[in-house]
């Protein structure tokens, strides 16, 4: 319960965020940081709970901005209906990828090499078919009415994606505390003692890339709705996949804030990158990668385990001044 | 279409494509094959090396087949360093970690190529740039066929070195057991650097071989790495026959699809038959063991 508290207070701390700003660039930065937190989220799911890293999380990402995209467009279906769609869909490219993968027992690099080749061939599919608007991309059309999805207020958005994040949290927190969260962590740990144990790694695996793919699905339908552009380079560019696995592993891996902490901690960082040297192209991810390395090679528990041992450290203080008086 | 006049010259220009594609496979493959990782940062390392074979011609007239001299011991060191000084300690010896520590300075070697040049395409003018030799059967670029002839000596040069030399016999110790070889008193550190700093000399090779017919810009190499997984993966992780065979495979597999698919359908062929090969036969054509 005191894990659900926690997610409680953050949600009910950053939706009172609008209250207080108003400036429509502060809330653009905070909806992009939430998408990204939302996007990470799936990935810690599988890579952060279950120790299977994917360098494809873009596959996910893009169907979900697709489906929403293409069903509203072409279709005419509602845009909640294709969000919802859109979720489904990658949730279903997620399974599928993962029966293959999993079922051919790739681990390690090779699992990591396998997503990275069915985002790029998804990437190039997307790229040359009619259905996807091939080169030109997919444009959604204004409608600004909460009926559409899209919402005159940035405000709005802002709460839509903040609800959607603090959905995966109690998500993430769900799995923690639950049976096959246990599972999930036993195969991260130590695979083959797992499956000894009699733990069916490749259905737990194959289960969490389904909710993983579904989260950051998510991501990619909101991202559809609120910029109403989609093409091949964004929806299924390494950007996101990079951004998707960044963030956990900066925030904290398997834990249930740390892509959200990490997605705060990166944005904030390439915008004060930004602020010092000016919007020069590369810079900002020059930024990241620095950050990826020093997270690693300094603090492998991310901000979350920096944090964790600054609070031990700060309650263990006061006692020791108890100890020396008494 | 399928006429003998229009097919055997995309194979054979397949086969030379393939034969670089081959070098930049065989040092992803000498490295998986010892430190068990795939050096994400291949590509931007192949970027970088373009670069440099770039200015080395635009700055100091320097020749890129007299370049490959210079930025082959160059890039050795670079790549030594990186592993000794970075890959090595900022991984904690975890294999996980080392993925993302080499797609960490993939990210940071891209976009610092990206703010110092911006994502401008740049190329070179050679007076034998367009030169080609009639075959009687087809016409072939020169740069290409020296290309391919190149490539052939640096692996066996590789193969002289793993045979042969001190170190290559630390190599091949530490790829078949790293605790027995660590025992026996070989410094894993030292040897693990030393791999990486010839798989990074053979991207700078490759980027020498490149530069006369191709372009350079800060993304330039990312295309290329993802056809050497392909090879390093047909051929078999850490096989250097089978990065050899696999290169010159993918060149003509890629070359033939391209003829009938067109331009960027054609890159399709080659992740199908990556997929395939990973789900089907993950250790590869000439592996072992996975």
């Amino acid at each position: 319960m005191k894990g659900l508290a926690a997610i409680a207070a953050v949600v009910a701390v950053l939706a009172a965020v609008p209250l207080f700003v108003q400036s429509n660039i502060a809330l653009n930065f905070l909806v992009v940081t939430l998408l990204v937190a939302l996007a990470g989220q799936g990935w810690n799911i599988l890579g952060g709970y279950g120790g299977q890293y994917s360098f494809g999380h873009a596959a996910f990402f893009g169907t979900g901005a697709y489906v929403t995209a293409i069903l509203q467009v072409r279709y005419g279906v509602n845009a909640w209906a294709g969000f919802a769609a859109g979720i489904a869909g990658g949730a279903a490219v997620g399974a599928f990828i993962g029966a293959l993968t999993f079922r051919a027992g790739l681990r390690g690099s090779y699992f990591a090499l396998v997503t990275l080749a069915f985002a790029e061939v998804l990437r190039i599919i997307a790229s040359v078919a009619p259905i996807t608007g091939a080169g030109v991309g997919t444009l959604i059309k204004l409608d600004l009415h909460p009926a559409a999805m899209q919402f005159e207020s940035r405000a709005v958005f802002y709460w839509v994606i903040l609800a959607l994040v603090a959905v995966s949290l109690v998500i993430a927190h769900l799995i923690e505390r639950s049976r096959f969260g246990a599972w999930l962590i036993a195969v991260r740990e130590n695979e083959d003692a797992a499956k000894a144990l009699g733990v069916n790694a490749t259905r737990v695996k194959l289960g969490a890339m389904t909710v993983s793919a579904a989260i950051t699905a998510a991501a990619g339908c909101f991202y559809a709705q609120y910029f109403l552009f989609v093409d091949s380079g964004i929806a299924y560019g390494t950007w996101i996949s990079v951004e998707a696995l960044l963030t956990p592993i900066i925030g904290g891996v398997g834990t249930v804030f740390g892509p959200l902490i990490g997605a705060l901690a990166v944005k904030a960082l390439s915008e004060g990158a930004k602020l010092v040297a000016g919007d020069a192209p590369g810079l900002s991810l020059v930024v990241y990668g620095c950050v990826l390395v020093f997270v690693i090679a300094f603090a492998p528990r991310g901000f979350v385990g920096l944090l964790a041992a600054a609070y031990r450290r700060l309650a263990r203080a006061p006692k020791k001044r108890e100890a020396a008086h008494g | 279409m399928l006429s003998p006049v229009i097919l055997i010259p995309a194979i054979l220009n397949g086969l030379l494509t393939g034969a670089v594609y081959a070098l930049v496979a065989l040092g992803l493959t000498l490295i998986y094959g010892v430190l068990h990782i795939i050096n994400f940062a291949h590509g931007a390392l192949l970027s970088a090396a373009l670069f440099a074979a770039f200015f080395a011609f635009r700055l100091l007239g320097l020749d890129p087949y007299l370049a490959a001299f210079l930025l082959a011991p160059v890039f050795f060191a670079i790549g030594y360093a990186l592993q000794r000084l970075v890959i090595g300690p900022a991984s904690h010896g975890d294999d996980r970690n080392m993925l993302l520590v080499t797609l960490g300075l993939s990210i940071i070697v891209e976009n610092a190529l990206l703010f110092a040049f911006r994502a401008d395409t740049r190329t070179i003018d050679l007076p034998y740039a367009f030169a080609t030799v009639d075959f009687g059967f087809a016409f072939l670029a020169v740069p290409r066929v020296i290309g391919f002839a190149v490539v052939f000596a640096v692996a066996l040069v590789l193969w002289a070195i793993m045979r042969f030399t001190d170190i290559g016999k630390a190599i091949r110790a530490v790829a078949k057991e790293k605790l027995g070889a660590e025992l026996a008193g070989i410094d894993v550190a030292h040897v693990y650097a030393m791999t990486f700093g010839l798989g990074t000399a053979c991207v700078a090779i490759a980027a020498c071989l490149l530069i006369p017919t191709y372009y350079v810009n800060p993304s330039v190499g990312d295309g290329f790495v993802l056809i050497a997984f392909t090879i390093v993966v047909l051929g078999g992780m850490g096989s250097v026959p089978g990065a050899l065979i696999g290169g010159l495979v993918i060149g003509v597999v890629e070359s033939l699809s391209g003829l009938f698919l067109g331009e960027s359908l054609g890159q399709i062929g080659i992740f199908l038959i990556f997929i395939a090969v990973l789900l089907a036969r993950p250790t590869g054509l000439f592996g072992a063991k996975a």
